[in-house]
């Protein structure tokens, strides 16, 4: 009996790093779920810059991309303005 | 300077009251006029742990509604100098605790000349936790070796570092993480995450670890802050926790399984 008790518990599997596997997923999950949350002025921002930009270059709705990507110390604010070819 | 800690979790149950008068009553003996106050509105339970529920009169929020000075409401610890305890109200109203009273009580209490304001958080991320980090400089992040209370640790760690007023203003609420109820022999067994696992999650300072101990049920059974009892494990890792709070370094103790004297251990050691 001993025997064979002493072969089941080798088998168990160990709870703790099974435990942590599954906190790291779950965290850097959450993590990335906030800082994919874009601000709420954002699309605002977005219709009143194209109104700027358009006063100078002629562009389309989709040539303008805004995007906010957070970093550790601080969030960066992301423009990419896609210009018409030059003629 | 004056400095305000907040203890906190997100979890219940993990130690917070436990560690708040521990740590106040630690900080206190080392000299430092310390204050901690109990945000618990509702289920006030650190003037119980602290062995003063008989002497409450005044509490927080008559402070904040202007019903009592903070003079007449702080209670004069009788064990240890320096040491008071603001008990909580037990009123059924959410709301009874506000920015502007908070913020006025520990500007009152920094005025006094209190080196350390001890900030003993609820549970949950409502009203009371909010209020109770939203002043602080510092804060004493409390865990349990078990995944719920490490998943609440680290949405707690979010809320203080995007919703303290020292967030706000640009700055960074220092962190420290502290252990309670760990086994090493459960951990050495692979049942139990460690403290490294713990960190390696959660990335914050240890300040310290407190072993699983009799101990800490003993000294809430009779009022006393478990860091009173030099004898026991748990008021030794407190004692170290403070030290360590105070900018000495001192290694960590009681964080491997106690040697179990074996067969020839006992005949040869």
């Amino acid at each position: 009996m001993g025997l064979f008790s002493f072969f089941k518990k080798e088998k168990k599997k160990n709870t703790a790093s099974l435990a942590k596997e599954r906190l790291q997923i779950l965290i850097a999950h959450e993590h990335s779920d906030t800082s994919s949350k874009a601000p709420e002025y954002l699309p605002k921002l977005q219709e009143e810059l194209m109104v700027v930009i358009r006063k100078y270059v002629k562009v389309n709705d989709d040539a303008v991309n805004v995007k906010v990507e957070k970093g550790d110390n601080f969030d960066t604010l992301e423009l990419n303005i896609t210009l018409p070819e030059s003629k | 300077m004056s400095k305000v800690i907040v203890v906190t979790s997100g979890k219940g149950g993990v130690g917070k009251t436990t560690s708040s008068a521990a740590f106040a009553a630690g900080l206190a003996a080392k000299g430092f006029k310390t204050a901690v106050i109990d945000f618990d509105v509702g289920l006030r339970n650190l003037d119980l742990i602290m062995g003063v529920e008989r002497r409450v009169v005044y509490d927080f929020v008559n402070v904040i509604n202007g019903e009592a000075t903070l003079k007449q409401a702080l209670i004069k610890d009788k064990r240890v100098d320096n040491l008071y305890i603001l008990p909580a109200s037990q009123t059924r109203d959410k709301d009874a605790l506000n920015t502007e009273g908070v913020e006025s009580v520990i500007n009152e209490l920094k005025e006094d000349g209190f080196d350390y304001i001890v900030c003993d958080s609820p549970a949950g991320i409502e009203k009371g936790a909010f209020m109770a980090l939203y002043f602080a400089d510092e804060a004493i992040v409390v865990t349990n070796p078990e995944v719920s209370s490490v998943r609440d640790s680290d949405r707690i760690l979010g809320i203080l570092q995007s919703r303290s007023k020292v967030a706000e203003e640009g700055g960074t609420v220092k962190e420290h993480l502290l252990i309670t109820r760990y086994s090493p022999e459960r951990v050495e067994g692979g049942d139990m995450l460690s403290m490294e696992d713990i960190q390696d999650i959660l990335s914050i300072p240890l300040i310290g670890v407190i072993p699983e101990s009799g101990s800490v049920l003993q000294a809430s059974n009779s009022g006393n802050p478990v860091i009173m009892d030099k004898e026991s494990q748990a008021g030794q890792a407190y004692t170290d926790v403070v030290a360590r709070f105070l900018g000495e370094d001192v290694p960590l103790r009681f964080v491997n399984p106690e040697e179990k004297k074996g067969f020839f251990k006992k005949l040869f050691g």
